[in-house]
């Protein structure tokens, strides 16, 4: 008990500091949930309409007249392609060179040509070409639309060489768990919970000592006989309850606004993501010990907040991360929150594949709880 | 009876500075010893490691026979502390500072309450209790940070530069309680800037960059043969123009050196000289003097006179 005098006095004031700065306490409330309605309401991952520019050369021979308009098949294959939602075309263009054009401006993500002896070559039973261009500055969308296109290819060829009620002899039926319609909020939601919590939480207590530091008042708290530990604590304490009433309304406001189901139970959720809030709580102690005012204290913030969030997995998965970084990933407490958010709410996992996740965050808090402590005190010259 | 403050052969040093320099120096229960020195002699790091904040390079240091080094925590609820920024919290309120500062000394319930009851009464603060610290004048946030320096009855109070940017009212009203404090036997350790605060004092200290180069009662520090050296006297020449009065004494045989006070000319005059006779010679030069007339030292002569010549002992060992 002795190491954590002092507590009380310290948790008292805290309580009020965070009262009286309503400013920073709508800040710390309202800006998660503005983010996660701009993130939830904008960012689609899944691949649609990618405006798509066409040539189709193989109608131009013909004598109606009719140069643009391609032939009936050329005409089927594209209506195929765009039944797949994944193009959008929005232009015919009759040379090579617009057809370029349009994908150096930037208009076109995808170009199409139809040569001219597109139709001539199937009706006659050979091999028939398409050229499909595809922009490759966003992967994403350069995967996908690759895949579809191969693969609506590969359908038409088949049903050309295959006698008419023929099936393929393998009927591979995909089933996307735990999100079937692929919706991207389900996916994107539970992980920016980790984000929100990241950024709030170590916001709180980042400028909490080194704001003393600046108004003269540490040194008087210093020659108190309250100890490191207990100022610590009594520093945390007030925002840990703040962290957790967000998380309280991130969930629920995920739950009631974007409807992402939960498959697993939230009561689960909030005390594994406990562990959570208080290890960021304490790193931004640390910070706040290392700092000497409160915009190097802001810098030092960015500077633990932007990494975590890349190497959590929360944007890029951890599994295609250079050996390095996925090793690092370990180290970042964000990693194990996004796992834990992901699997709670969209895989209903339980406490049986989720417990090693809390223990490992309600030790690096333990950890860094205590190096902050001792920072601390040496901070006094 | 062991003394209230005891500092045996301090040092600080940061890197390569050495910001307090072998420093001793004995304070009684109930004195007021004032700490002076220009800023950045060491005065304040001094105080931090006597409250135990700040560790010493070498030394050792006892407030009321405890070891400041083993027994930290004893000597911090035997000290209170007055730090120049006062160390209030702006955004709470009077009340609510005090009752901080209590429970941070471990005071608790009725204990706790009485003392917050009788801070107030003893300051006067009821009409500002619930008022934000950050909205009290200047005079009013000294009164509150002392009182929450002396929320939990300390023995031994640090005061580090106490009245700093306060009116003299309240200049005045505070010594007033400091001297009767005192009379009840708390001990102060007060820094300031001010001689006639530091005439106050009933034991002074004069720290000059890392050493302490005086220690006495303020009359016995007047009377210091390095202050008026044997064979000088010393006197008040009142002058319109000082600086031109300076600059000519410099060249009469007699003087041996000379201070400004205002419009006046503090001069150490040897006792071979003839007083009449300098006196014309100034007067030969163009110096219009007012009067002439022979001074007991001020305080302001005693630390002149002690720094200008550690600064030449100084310079002359470099």
């Amino acid at each position: 008990m002795n190491a954590l005098r002092g507590f009380s006095a310290v948790f008292y004031k805290e309580m009020l500091h965070a009262r009286r700065d309503r400013l920073a306490l709508v800040f710390a409330l309202m800006m998660p949930l503005m983010q996660m309605v701009i993130l939830g309401t904008a960012i689609d991952t899944n691949v649609r309409q990618v405006p798509t520019v066409v040539f189709d050369e193989s109608g131009v021979n013909q004598t109606d007249g009719a140069a643009l308009s391609g032939t009936g098949v050329s005409r089927a294959f594209l209506d195929r392609l765009r039944n797949t939602d994944t193009y959008r075309i929005y232009r015919h263009v009759d040379s090579d060179e617009a057809l370029n054009r349009e994908m150096v401006a930037g208009r076109a993500r995808v170009a199409i040509k139809i040569p001219l002896t597109f139709a001539r070559d199937l009706m006659a039973g050979r091999q028939a070409q398409v050229l499909v261009m595809v922009d490759g500055s966003d992967s994403a969308v350069a995967g996908q639309a690759l895949n579809v296109a191969s693969q609506v290819g590969l359908d038409e060829s088949l049903q050309r060489m295959l006698p008419g009620d023929a099936r393929p002899l393998i009927d591979v039926r995909p089933k996307l768990m735990f999100n079937p319609d692929s919706r991207s909020p389900n996916f994107f939601l539970p992980g920016l919970m980790a984000v929100l919590l990241l950024f709030v939480t170590t916001m709180l207590t980042a400028f909490s000592i080194v704001r003393e530091k600046e108004r003269g008042t540490l040194e008087q708290l210093l020659v108190t006989p309250a100890r490191p530990l207990g100022i610590m604590l009594g520093k945390i304490m007030p925002y840990f309850a703040l962290g957790l009433v967000e998380l309280v309304v991130i969930l629920l406001f995920m739950r009631f606004a974007f409807g992402v189901p939960m498959h697993g139970n939230p009561v689960l959720l909030l005390c594994l993501a406990t562990g959570y809030v208080f290890v960021n709580l304490t790193i931004g102690l640390l910070i706040s010990t290392r700092a000497n005012s409160q915009a190097e204290a802001l810098q030092l913030s960015m500077m633990t907040i932007l990494p975590s969030i890349f190497l959590s997995g929360y944007i890029f998965p951890r599994d295609t991360m250079p050996l390095v970084f996925y090793g690092l990933s370990y180290l970042v407490p964000a990693t194990y929150m996004v796992d834990i958010a992901r699997g709670v709410i969209l895989r209903g996992a339980g406490l049986a594949e989720l417990w090693s996740n809390a223990v490992v965050l309600g030790l690096m808090g333990l950890v860094i709880l205590l190096l902050a402590a001792r920072r601390f005190q040496r901070m006094i010259v | 009876m062991t003394a209230a403050i005891l500092a045996q052969n301090l040092v600080r040093r940061f890197g390569d500075f050495t910001a307090v320099d072998d420093v001793s120096f004995e304070v009684a229960h109930g004195e007021i010893f004032g700490f002076l020195g220009p800023n950045g002699s060491g005065k304040t790091v001094t105080i931090k490691m006597l409250t135990g904040i700040l560790p010493l390079s070498g030394g050792a240091a006892f407030i009321d026979g405890l070891d400041v080094r083993t027994e930290a925590e004893a000597v911090r609820s035997r000290i209170g502390y007055m730090s120049q920024k006062f160390g209030l919290y702006d955004d709470l309120s009077v009340l609510e500072n005090l009752r901080f500062y209590g429970m941070a000394y471990g005071l608790r319930r009725a204990r706790l309450q009485a003392r917050i009851n009788d801070a107030v009464a003893r300051n006067a603060l009821e009409p500002y209790a619930e008022r934000l610290a950050g909205r009290l004048s200047g005079g009013w946030r000294q009164r509150l940070a002392l009182a929450c320096a002396m929320i939990h009855e300390p023995r031994i109070l640090y005061l580090d530069e106490p009245t700093a940017g306060i009116d003299p009212v309240a200049r005045r009203q505070l010594w007033d309680l400091l001297f009767e404090l005192s009379g009840q036997g708390i001990t102060f350790f007060v820094t300031t800037h001010y001689m006639d605060e530091a005439e106050r004092c009933s034991h002074l200290a004069y720290l000059y960059y890392g050493q302490l180069i005086a220690d006495g009662t303020p009359d016995g520090l007047c009377r210091l043969p390095e202050v008026t050296p044997a064979g000088t006297r010393r006197y008040g020449i009142s002058t319109r123009d000082a600086g031109h009065a300076r600059r000519v004494a410099a060249g009469v045989a007699g003087i041996r050196s000379t201070t400004i006070f205002g419009r006046s000319l503090h001069a150490l005059i040897e006792d071979s000289a003839d007083i009449d006779d300098i006196a014309r010679a100034l007067t030969r030069q163009g110096v219009v003097i007012d009067e002439l007339r022979p001074l007991v030292p001020t305080l302001e002569d005693v630390f002149v006179e002690l720094s200008e010549r550690r600064q030449r002992e100084l310079d002359g060992a470099a």
